[in-house]
C-alpha cells in the first residue's frame, strides 16, 4: 500500500479536515496489493473451469446431506449481508431524513453495488443447471410460493436499482449532465425501492430455513427467522460502513477526522439494534422453551454462546459515549458485530442443520479459493472505482477538485 | 435548513402511521394460516411391509431398469450394483437394521429388519413448496411428486428441504439432475404401475390407490399375531396371495400423519426410528408453515406496496425539504443535505 503515488494536489486536498463533495482520488491501479488480488482471481478461475467441466463435486465438498456449502452461505447469504451498507445508509439518510450522514452514502453504495452484483453472479457458479437460471423469473416456471423465488426476484431487482442509484457517479464521469438531472428528479422513487427490496430479501434469507422444519436445531429454528435476519442485516450494513471508512482511511492514507462524528452516531445505532435483536432472540427462545437447550446441545451450544458473546461485546463497548468517539473502539465493536452476524448465518444454515446421521461438510480448499477469488474481484473493483470515480468524500471545494 | 428533533420525530411518526396502516390492512389475510394439503381423492401410493421383505433387492434392479439408471459400485469390486443409500444413480434402496446376534427377523433385540428407502410422495411436499421454478410438482389427481429436469435450475433447495432426505443431486457431472422416485408415472401412462411393486416376490411392496392401501393397512393391523393370513402380491386386489403367519407390528403406521402425511406408508415389527425414518415430525407439513409466512408477508403484495409508498414518500419529502430548486442532486448536495 506504501507505493500509492498520490498526486500532491490530491494529497494536500485530502489533508483538510472538512468533508466536502465526493471526488475520484486518483493514483495507480497497479500495486503489490492489487497484484495479489489479481492472482487470487486467477486461482479461482482455474477451479471454476474444473467445476464447469466436471461438475460441482470435482471442486466442492457439498453432498446430499449438506447440499448448500460456502458458495451459498458465504457468497450469497453472508456477502449480501456485508453489502447492506448502502441499504443501512439510505435508510437513515433519506428515509429517516438524517442528511448529515450523506457523505457516507456513496462509498457504502459502492460496496453494496459490488457485493450484490457479485453475490447475484456467483449464484450462477453454484446452480447445477445454471443455463436455466432465467426460469426463476419467467412466468410459467416461477413459483411464488417458494421463498427462494422471493429472494431471487428481490435480489435481481435490487441489483438493477443499485446501479440506477449509483449511476450519478458514472453520469458525472461521462459528462451526461442532462440525463443526470432528469434521473435525479425521480431518484426518490429508486431510493424508496432501494430500501424496500433489501428489507424483503434480507428477511427472506432467514425465511428460507422455515421449510427445513425440525432439520434446523431449535436454538435457530423459529418463525421469527425473517425478523432476526433483517435486524442483523441492517446492523451488518452499519458495521461495514465503519469498517469501510477505516480501511479507506488506512489504505488510501486519508484523514478520517471529518467522518468520525458520523461514525460514532452509527455506533449508537448499532448498539440500539443489537439490544433489540438480543431481546427478541432470547425472548423467543424463552417463549418456545428452547432456552434450556443453550447449554445442553454440545457443539451447537458452544457456537450459540460464541455468537451471543460477539453480539454482546459491541453493546458493552458502545454503551460508553467516550468509546463511541474513539475509532479503535468503534472498529472493535463493528468487527465483533460482523463476526456475530457471520456466525449467525453459518450456524443457522450449516451448524444447526442436521439432515440425519452420517453426513458431514467442511468446505474444500478449492471451494474456499473460489469464494476468496470472488471477494478479491470485489475488492479490486472497489479500488478501481474509488480511484477513477467520485466516490469517497472529498476534502475541498469542487473547483479545487478539477 | 437544519433538522430539528421535532422535525425528525414528526417524519418518523408519519412513517410509523403508514406502517401501522399496512399492518392493519394485512391483519385479516395474515390470520389465515394455510392448512396442510390433504392426500388427493384419487391418489395412488405404496405400502411397504418390512415384515414381508426378505431383502432380495428385486425392487432395486426393477427400479434401475424401469428408470434407465446406471449401476453403482460402492465397494470397488465391480461385481454388482451396490448402492448403500439413495444417490444420484439410485431412486430406491433396501437397507437393513442389525442388532446383536441378528437371530430374529423383525425384532429390535438381537434381530434385523429391512427398510425400503424411496420417495414417500408427501401430501404436502417440502420439495414442491421450496422449488422456485416449478420443477418439482405434485400431480393434482394421482398425488405423485414428479420432477422436470428441463425446468430445474439445480439450486438443491429441494435436497435440503426434504425431511426424509429423498431428492438426490448429481455432483459428478456438468449436466446434473435431481434423482428421485416418481412412482413410475411414465409406466402408468402405459397402463402399468410401480416397477418395485410389480417385481416384489413377497408382497412387501404393493402399489394401489391410497384408499385401498388404507383398507389393507387396517386389515393387517387387525390380524392376530402368529395366525396364518393371506398377503396379496403387487397390488391389494391382484388376487395373487401367499399365506404367512401374521407378524407382531409396532403400533404405528409410518406416513399416516408424519410431516402432514405421505402416500407411501410403512408397517414394521421394529420401531421406525431404528429404520432411519425420522420420528417426531409434526402432523402439520413444514411447507404449510413456510407458505403461511410468505402469504402473511407478501399476500397480494399489499404490505410491500404500502411500505413502498411510505418509503418513497419519505424519500421524496427528504429531497423536497432540502432543495426546492430543480438542480437538486440526491448524491451531491454539499454539507449533507443542508443548503
Amino acid at each position: 500500500m506504501v507505493n500509492h503515488p498520490i498526486p500532491s494536489q490530491v494529497a494536500s486536498r485530502l489533508r483538510k479536515g472538512k468533508a466536502g463533495p465526493a471526488a475520484a482520488i486518483g493514483g495507480s491501479l497497479v500495486t503489490p496489493f492489487t497484484i495479489v488480488l489479481a492472482v487470487l482471481v486467477g486461482i479461482a478461475l482455474f477451479f471454476l473451469a474444473q467445476r464447469f467441466i466436471y461438475g460441482l463435486g470435482a471442486v466442492t465438498n457439498i453432498n446430499n446431506g449438506y447440499p448448500w456449502g460456502v458458495w451459498v452461505v458465504w457468497d450469497v447469504v453472508i456477502a449480501t449481508g456485508f453489502a447492506c451498507g448502502g441499504y443501512a445508509m439510505a435508510l437513515v439518510c433519506y428515509v429517516m431524513n438524517r442528511g448529515e450522514y450523506h457523505h457516507l452514502v456513496r462509498p457504502a453504495l459502492t460496496a453494496s453495488l459490488f457485493g450484490y452484483t457479485l453475490g447475484g453472479l456467483s449464484v450462477l457458479i453454484d446452480l447445477g443447471r445454471y443455463w436455466n437460471f432465467w426460469h426463476i423469473l419467467w412466468p410459467g416456471y416461477a413459483q411464488p410460493g417458494s421463498v427462494m423465488f422471493e429472494v431471487a426476484a428481490c435480489i435481481s431487482l435490487y441489483i438493477i436499482v443499485l446501479w440506477i442509484e449509483f449511476s450519478p457517479a458514472f453520469l458525472e464521469h461521462l459528462g451526461l449532465k442532462d440525463v443526470k438531472a432528469k434521473l435525479n428528479k425521480v431518484m426518490f422513487f429508486f431510493i424508496g425501492l432501494g430500501v424496500l427490496l433489501p428489507t424483503m430479501h434480507q428477511s427472506s434469507l432467514g425465511s428460507l430455513l422455515v421449510v427445513f422444519g425440525s432439520q434446523i436445531h431449535p436454538l435457530w429454528q423459529t418463525p421469527l427467522l425473517p425478523l432476526l435476519f433483517l435486524l442483523t442485516a441492517v446492523c451488518m450494513g452499519f458495521a461495514i460502513v465503519i469498517l469501510e471508512a477505516t480501511l479507506a482511511a488506512v489504505g488510501f492514507k486519508r484523514d478520517i477526522a471529518g467522518e468520525l462524528p458520523m461514525l460514532s452516531k452509527i455506533g449508537k445505532i448499532i448498539m440500539g439494534i443489537l439490544v433489540a435483536y438480543l431481546v427478541i432472540r432470547l425472548g423467543d427462545l424463552m417463549v418456545r422453551g428452547a432456552i434450556f437447550k443453550v447449554f445442553t446441545s454440545g457443539a451447537k451450544s458452544v457456537m450459540f454462546l460464541i455468537e451471543m458473546a460477539a453480539f454482546a461485546y459491541p453493546i458493552v463497548v458502545l454503551s460508553s459515549p467516550a468509546n463511541r468517539r474513539r475509532l479503535s473502539k468503534l472498529l472493535a465493536a463493528a468487527i465483533s458485530m460482523l463476526t456475530g452476524a457471520v456466525l449467525y448465518r453459518i450456524d443457522a444454515f450449516l451448524v444447526a442443520y442436521d439432515t440425519g446421521p452420517g453426513w458431514h461438510y467442511f468446505p474444500s480448499v478449492p471451494e474456499m479459493m473460489v469464494t476468496i477469488g470472488v471477494i478479491a474481484i470485489e475488492v479490486l473493483a472497489y479500488i478501481v472505482f474509488v480511484r477513477k470515480f467520485p466516490i469517497l468524500p472529498g476534502h475541498s471545494t469542487p473547483a479545487a477538485a478539477e | 435548513m437544519t433538522i430539528t428533533r421535532r422535525n425528525f420525530l414528526r417524519r418518523a411518526a408519519a412513517g410509523g402511521t403508514a406502517a401501522v396502516a399496512a399492518c392493519a390492512t394485512l391483519a385479516p389475510s395474515g390470520a389465515e394460516a394455510r392448512e396442510s394439503h390433504k392426500v388427493p381423492e384419487n391418489a395412488v401410493g405404496l405400502l411397504y411391509d418390512a415384515t414381508l421383505c426378505i431383502g432380495c433387492k428385486a425392487c432395486m434392479s426393477a427400479c434401475k431398469e424401469a428408470n434407465n439408471l446406471p449401476l453403482e459400485d460402492t465397494i470397488g469390486e465391480k461385481l454388482w450394483d451396490t448402492p448403500l443409500e439413495l444417490s444420484g444413480k439410485t431412486y430406491n434402496v433396501i437397507k437393513v437394521y442389525q442388532s446383536g446376534t441378528m437371530e430374529n427377523k423383525d425384532k429390535a433385540e438381537n434381530g434385523f429388519a429391512h427398510i425400503k428407502r424411496s420417495c414417500l410422495h408427501c401430501a404436502d411436499p417440502s420439495c414442491v413448496s421450496a422449488c422456485p421454478v416449478s420443477a418439482m410438482t405434485k400431480d393434482a389427481k394421482t398425488g405423485i411428486v414428479g420432477y422436470n429436469k428441463d425446468a430445474c435450475i439445480g439450486c438443491r433447495y429441494c435436497v435440503a428441504a426434504c425431511p426424509f432426505g429423498v431428492p438426490q443431486f448429481q455432483y459428478d457431472t456438468p449436466k446434473p439432475e435431481i434423482a428421485k422416485c416418481q412412482l413410475c408415472r411414465h409406466r402408468m401412462a402405459e397402463g402399468k404401475f410401480a416397477a418395485c411393486a410389480e417385481a416384489c416376490p413377497t408382497g412387501a411392496t404393493i402399489f394401489g390407490s391410497y384408499a385401498s392401501l388404507s383398507a389393507e393397512i387396517d386389515r393387517r393391523r387387525a390380524m392376530k399375531p402368529g395366525e396364518p393370513n393371506l398377503f396379496p402380491l403387487r397390488t391389494p386386489d391382484s388376487g395373487d396371495t401367499h399365506e404367512k403367519a401374521a407378524p407382531q407390528y409396532v403400533d404405528y403406521v409410518y406416513g399416516q400423519k408424519d410431516a402432514g402425511g405421505t402416500q407411501v406408508r410403512y408397517l414394521s415389527g421394529v420401531a421406525f426410528d431404528k429404520l432411519a425414518l425420522p420420528m417426531g415430525l409434526p402432523d402439520r407439513a413444514f411447507a404449510a408453515d413456510s407458505e403461511t409466512m410468505q402469504h402473511t408477508l407478501y399476500g397480494g403484495m399489499i404490505l410491500p406496496v404500502v411500505a413502498l409508498a411510505g418509503l418513497v414518500t419519505a424519500a421524496w419529502r427528504g429531497s423536497k425539504n432540502h432543495h426546492d430548486d430543480d438542480d437538486f442532486d440526491m448524491f451531491d448536495h454539499p454539507e449533507g443535505g443542508h443548503k
